[in-house]
């Protein structure tokens, strides 16, 4: 087993009282299949409609009420497996997962328990100290609850059934994962994959991914401890903290010389702790049971061939792309790649140009501004195409970096085209020699003092170009007006 | 007893299509019989208004000639069907008055095909008895008495109301649903031919679900030309239903006169247990002989997984109805008995909603699906259900066409005879029945003689998988042979 192969890394030990201690994760993530439908009925999967506005006959259960699988899911869940580097499995089975609630109409959730669609996958984390690869156990295909309401009358709950039937896949991780940053990064690098393949849109806050997270700790080389599952944690920063909290707590349990309960718990942010749910003597027994009403799946023969072929780049992929391709650092492929909309904007803005500049103005001036005014890339102001164009003006000395800045400005602001901006407002960088040598001259006989001292304290040109940038409005090209000081300066 | 309520399905169809009486004729002749029924329980549902309704305007197509095959044709349905606008029940005081926004493929398929609906017809509760003393609405009393006795005798179950309706002359055909015997059961303690299609021949898209998987829906008449007429109507593939089968549906009624001779009859030595009655044992026999001078080649054969189906199928049988109730908790429709929480109204709801036999199966079903239990009891079942099947496909790939049985290893019994009882004396009911739901097998039931009470006895066919058309022809040699059996003496 992959786990038993890692040896513990010592800093990502966590220190308790009395040992050092190894915290050991797994995860099962919940993800919403992105398809029109639900999985065994027709109803809308649309987000936000009224209450019980998405149900059919068959998600509300009723008499008689048989499920037909929606072949778009099993598309979804087979392009997924394909993405996680998984053996696809071309039988498979659907079980019944039987519990009373009342968000859950058929008294059983159907699932897959023995035979899921997808087996054993990859996902690689790209952490600061090298790369860590989280082994995938399995992905199946299953249905979501309703949702229970319980703050609307005093005496009753209600229930809406908006989400009951709606295609969840569980990806359910090896315990390879060793720390709170490995957690967050593997939710997040499978999240950008699952987005990037269009098969969940990730969102969290809609609880379209939910992770359930297993934590045990152990000490170095002994055997896994037990472990404590934290169910529904819907936020990436949500589960670094339970995470964290959660192997304090057992640390502290395990130092004063006690032993750790098998139990579900929950997180809760508000308090930044978690608590028992139920325990492992409370825990259901869910009587699985393969599903009468439906036949096994049996994939077409040439569907995984053919969804392999459609399949787009995945960011793995890209990343190494972009940094052959582009010449970009391993830094600035990950944080382009990162999502695919940005990946696609950087490669508009690329392509053609100089990589390395492209990716700077996206990461750093237009990331930065997005960010400020909380946009996304999908609604930049500043087009792909617009960028590109001011990136072009930079290359070619027409305009400087820090011109440049000032026209990104314009171009967010009132929009329209750099090259018109730059010719109409006279923002052209000054290349002509005459003019740059006229402004230096005249910084250098204004300041005949410091001049002299230059030529022992080179680091003084700093000060002398922007003296010189100053007075000529920023237009003059300061590697011109550089190279003239330097000269005139006498320094080497 | 109305001549118009004494003719053959068939009859009637030609004499409507002749127009020498109306739909609505023979619709009220059927109406003024069902009001005089009361003691016989058949009907808890009467729809006259809809009868009429229907009738009328079956009228107006006969009169155009555009009447579908069943253009007319005055049915019951038992209450396991989903009846649109129609309270449906499955004889369970858990599902109150619910009534269906939707209809059943096999009812819509009636109607589509011209059928009259009179209204719905008793059954065991959820389809779970022998004997239909199990429902809510109260026993179905059979129409036959022994000779010189006034003592009331069950109409076999599930389908009891169906059985009763159609020997007394309360309709010209019923629906039936067929879990474990459930229409050849009753078909034979009423002196009627009753017939469980393949599986997957019928739809079960409507139908309240008893056991998924073993489950089947069929029609009930008089004579074995009429069931072929009916079943035309109720097969055929439903995408509604992942079970149902793509296949053409022949023409039944075609295969009725069809020439027998050289037909391989298989006749289990297995089927003959201790204690079989001697009359059953000459009726066995009697059968073997029609067939034989028909033409058809009689062989003995083996079965020899016979003696564990009946404990495999109240393993499989329950397991699968623990879950298919599971949705029977008071939240969405039915009858609902509040409880301080939620567990007090699921506990008071399904403690009151549901009848004894119900409870003691869902215990046992859920019983054999826990943990620890599973492998026990619901794997090793389902592999009984496969040795039974192969049992079954060893004989057919030997060139037997049909297997020969008696349907019952007796007449009807007494009211309260049997069900006070162990249940398994009720349960051994279905002990010549069972295998084919196991199987997945048609099967047919024909009445081939009286016992020497005057009570019917019935035969079964067996047939290969979608080869009802042989157990059509095969059962018109019986019903030649015994002639049809007579209408029961009207004595409510």
């Amino acid at each position: 087993m992959l786990a038993e192969t890692r040896p513990a890394d010592p800093k990502k030990l966590i220190k308790g009282a009395i040992a050092d201690w190894e915290v050991i994760i797994g995860m099962e993530i919940h993800a919403q299949v992105t398809s029109e439908a639900k999985l065994f009925s027709g109803a809308s999967t649309e987000f936000g409609r009224p209450p019980n506005s998405n149900v059919s006959l068959v998600d509300a259960a009723m008499p008689g009420m048989l499920p037909v699988i929606n072949g778009e899911c099993v598309r979804q869940a087979v392009r997924t497996g394909i993405g996680l580097k998984a053996e696809i499995h071309d039988h498979s089975v659907f079980d019944r997962k039987n519990y009373f609630y009342p968000d859950l109409p058929q008294g059983y959730q159907i699932s897959q328990y023995k035979s899921p669609i997808v087996g054993e996958g990859e996902v690689v984390l790209d952490m600061p100290e090298g790369q860590v690869k989280v082994g995938i156990e399995r992905l199946h295909l299953e249905q979501d609850a309703g949702k229970s309401i319980h703050d609307q009358d005093p005496n009753n709950s209600f229930v809406d059934l908006n989400r009951s039937g709606v295609a969840l896949m569980e990806i359910v991780s090896k315990p390879d994962i060793r720390s709170s940053e490995e957690a967050r990064a593997y939710v997040t690098k499978l999240r950008t994959i699952l987005r990037y393949l269009g098969t969940c849109d990730g969102d969290m806050e809609k609880g379209n991914l939910r992770a359930d997270v297993n934590v045990s700790v152990r000490k170095p080389g002994e055997p896994f401890g037990t472990r404590c599952e934290i169910k529904n944690v819907n936020s990436i920063r949500f589960i670094g903290q339970a995470i964290e909290y959660e192997a304090r707590r057992q640390i502290g349990i395990l130092e004063d010389g006690g032993t750790i309960d098998q139990e579900t718990r929950l997180f809760d942010p508000g308090r930044g702790e978690t608590r028992s749910m139920r325990s492992k003597e409370e825990a259901h027994d869910y009587r699985y049971f393969p599903d009468p009403d439906l036949l096994p799946l049996d994939l077409p023969e040439g569907l995984v061939d053919e969804l392999k072929k459609d399949l787009p780049e995945l960011p793995d992929e890209k990343k190494a792309r972009f940094q052959k391709e582009y010449g970009l650092s391993a830094y600035d492929a990950d944080v382009l790649v990162a999502e695919k909309a940005s990946a696609d904007f950087f490669e508009t803005v690329a392509k053609g140009r100089d990589g390395k500049l492209a990716a700077n103005w996206v990461i750093n001036e237009l990331f930065g501004r997005l960010n400020k005014d909380g946009h996304g890339v999908e609604d930049s102001p500043v087009s792909a195409a617009q960028l590109g164009s001011l990136v072009d003006l930079i290359k070619d000395n027409t305009i400087s970096g820090k011109i440049a800045k000032d026209v990104f400005e314009i171009v967010w602001t009132e929009g329209g085209d750099p090259k018109d901006i730059v010719e109409k407002r006279g923002l052209k960088q000054v290349t002509d020699t005459g003019a740059i040598e006229k402004a230096v001259d005249e910084i250098i006989a204004a300041n005949a003092d410091k001049a002299e001292q230059a030529k022992a304290k080179p680091g003084m040109l700093g000060w002398f170009v922007g003296q010189v940038m100053k007075s000529t409005g920023g237009k003059a090209n300061p590697q011109a007006v550089s190279d003239m000081l330097k000269a005139k300066l006498g320094i080497e | 007893m109305s001549d118009l309520t004494n003719l053959t399905l068939a009859e009637a169809r030609d004499g409507l299509k002749a127009k020498t009486f109306s739909a609505a004729e023979i619709t009220e002749a059927h109406i003024a019989a069902v009001a005089e029924s009361k003691p016989l329980n058949a009907y808890i549902l009467e729809t006259p208004d809809k009868a009429r309704e229907m009738a009328k305007a079956s009228d107006v197509r006969l009169a155009k000639g555009e009447g579908g095959p069943l253009e007319g044709i005055p049915l019951g349905i038992k209450d396991m069907f989903c009846t649109e606008g129609v309270r449906t029940t499955a004889c369970s005081k858990i599902l109150d008055d619910f009534t269906p926004t939707y209809e059943s493929t096999v009812t819509s398929q009636l109607w589509r095909d011209g059928a009259v609906m009179l209204g719905k017809l008793n059954n065991d509760e959820f389809a779970m008895g022998s004997s239909n003393e199990t429902s809510a609405f109260g026993n179905v009393i059979n129409p036959w008495r022994a000779r010189g006795s006034t003592e009331n005798l069950v109409p076999g179950g599930s389908s009891g109301g169906s059985s009763s309706a159609v020997a007394a002359r309360l309709c010209l055909g019923a629906t039936g649903t067929d879990t474990g015997g459930s229409i050849r059961q009753p078909a034979a303690f009423t002196g009627i031919v009753g017939i469980k299609p393949t599986y997957g021949r019928c739809s079960r898209w409507g139908i309240v679900a008893f056991a998924s998987s073993l489950d089947q829906a069929g029609p009930f008449a008089r004579t074995v030309r009429d069931t072929a007429i009916l079943m035309r109507s109720m097969s055929g593939h439903d995408p509604k239903d992942s079970t149902s089968v793509d296949m053409p549906v022949p023409d039944y009624e075609a295969a009725i006169g069809r020439s027998v001779k050289g037909l391989k009859i298989g006749v289990p030595k297995e089927y003959r247990v201790d204690g079989m009655p001697t009359e059953i044992e000459k009726l066995w026999q009697q059968g073997r002989e029609w067939l034989k001078a028909a033409g058809a080649e009689i062989v003995e054969i083996s079965l020899p997984h016979t003696k564990y189906a009946l404990p495999a199928y109240y393993i499989v049988a329950p397991a699968e109805a623990s879950s298919n109730l599971a949705r029977y908790d008071g939240v969405r429709y039915g009858a609902r008995v509040n409880g301080g929480d939620i567990t007090g109204m699921y506990e008071n709801t399904r403690g009151e909603g549901f009848g004894a036999e119900v409870k003691r199966r869902i215990m046992i079903g859920t019983y054999v699906l826990s943990a620890g239990y599973y492998d026990a009891y619901y794997v090793r079942a389902q592999k009984v259900r496969t040795l039974i099947k192969q049992d079954f496909d060893k004989v057919f790939a030997s060139g037997v066409h049909a297997v020969l049985t008696p349907t019952t290893p007796s007449p009807a019994f007494a009211i309260g005879s049997k069900s006070k009882a162990d249940p398994v004396e009720m349960y051994l009911n279905d002990i010549f029945t069972v295998t084919v739901n196991m199987a997945g097998l048609p099967g047919i039931s024909v009445p081939a003689g009286s016992s020497p009470e005057g009570l019917p006895l019935g035969l079964q066919l067996i047939g290969r998988p979608f080869d009802e058309e042989s157990l059509f022809a095969l059962g018109q040699v019986i019903e030649d042979s015994a002639g049809v059996h007579p209408a029961p003496e009207k004595w409510w």
